[in-house]
């Protein structure tokens, strides 16, 4: 509801608390970014579970969400993927490929300044659904999906 | 520290178009020989214009190797200055940037 104090509170005493730790040496300084990292979503070997960690819940399909990515990707290593959401009040954009061993590939966040737009290049084990989940302002979740063949995977490294 | 990254932005209206490419193997964990390679990959990334926060993104390692990632920033006009800054799993960082509408 009050969502910016909230998140004011959050921020001043997680940085609070941070620089105590910077102080004592506890927490080198290049960790700073990875702060608010959700490692349970990451770990998590199905889309569902990852989505699930990630605490989104009753995300709805949507037709607002444009993924551009090959019908047939040659190289697994490279698959060039393409989001653009057209749902209002965008503020992230998940990503996941349904059949590689860890789904979860990232979310973008725009909220702060940037145009509710990402291109990536992924890596895809084999054919696989491209699955992408739209975090929206009023605190709803959208999904799409657009299925992408592989001839050689490229989880080999 | 990494190698340099390569960023490139287009101004289009006051909306700035930017491709960045980044130099990091981006290593899953994989056995090697009956070694275990450990994985090394870029986890977190921020842009900022001018100093202000515009676009994050938090990664896992199957995103390939030299990332590439395009995005687009509002509010940008020529003269204003965008870094980009990584973060990996082994705690190595890099920050780039650039001037818009001087490259």
């Amino acid at each position: 509801m009050n969502e910016l104090r909230r998140s004011f509170l959050k921020r001043t005493t997680g940085l609070g608390t941070l620089v105590a730790a910077v102080a004592v040496g506890a927490v080198k300084p290049a960790d700073v970014l990875a702060a608010s990292r959700n490692e349970g979503a990451f770990k998590a070997t199905s889309t569902t579970d990852a989505i699930k960690a990630l605490g989104m819940t009753g995300v709805t399909n949507s037709t607002a969400i444009a993924i551009r990515a090959p019908d047939i990707a040659e190289n697994g290593a490279v698959v060039p993927i393409d989001i653009t959401s057209n749902i209002p009040g965008t503020r992230s954009i998940s990503l996941f490929v349904d059949k590689n061993p860890f789904p979860y590939v990232g979310t973008f966040d725009v909220a702060q300044g940037s145009e509710p737009y990402v291109h990536v290049r992924i890596k895809m084990g084999k054919s696989s659904d491209v699955r992408v989940v739209v975090a929206a302002a009023d605190g709803k979740h959208y999904q799409a999906a657009k299925e992408v063949k592989v001839t050689i995977g490229g989880c080999g490294g | 520290m990494g190698d340099p990254m390569r960023i490139r932005a287009k101004l289009v209206g006051d909306t700035a178009d930017v491709r960045v490419l980044m130099a990091h193997p981006m290593d899953v964990e994989r056995k090697s020989g009956g070694k275990v390679v450990p994985a090394h990959f870029i986890r977190q990334i921020r842009a900022e214009l001018n100093g202000k926060v515009v676009w994050e993104a938090q990664i896992s390692q199957a995103v390939s190797k030299n990332p590439v990632f395009a995005f687009k920033v509002k509010g940008a006009k020529a003269g204003d200055r965008l870094s980009v800054t990584w973060e990996d799993n082994k705690g190595d960082t890099r920050t780039d940037s650039i001037t818009l509408g001087a490259s």
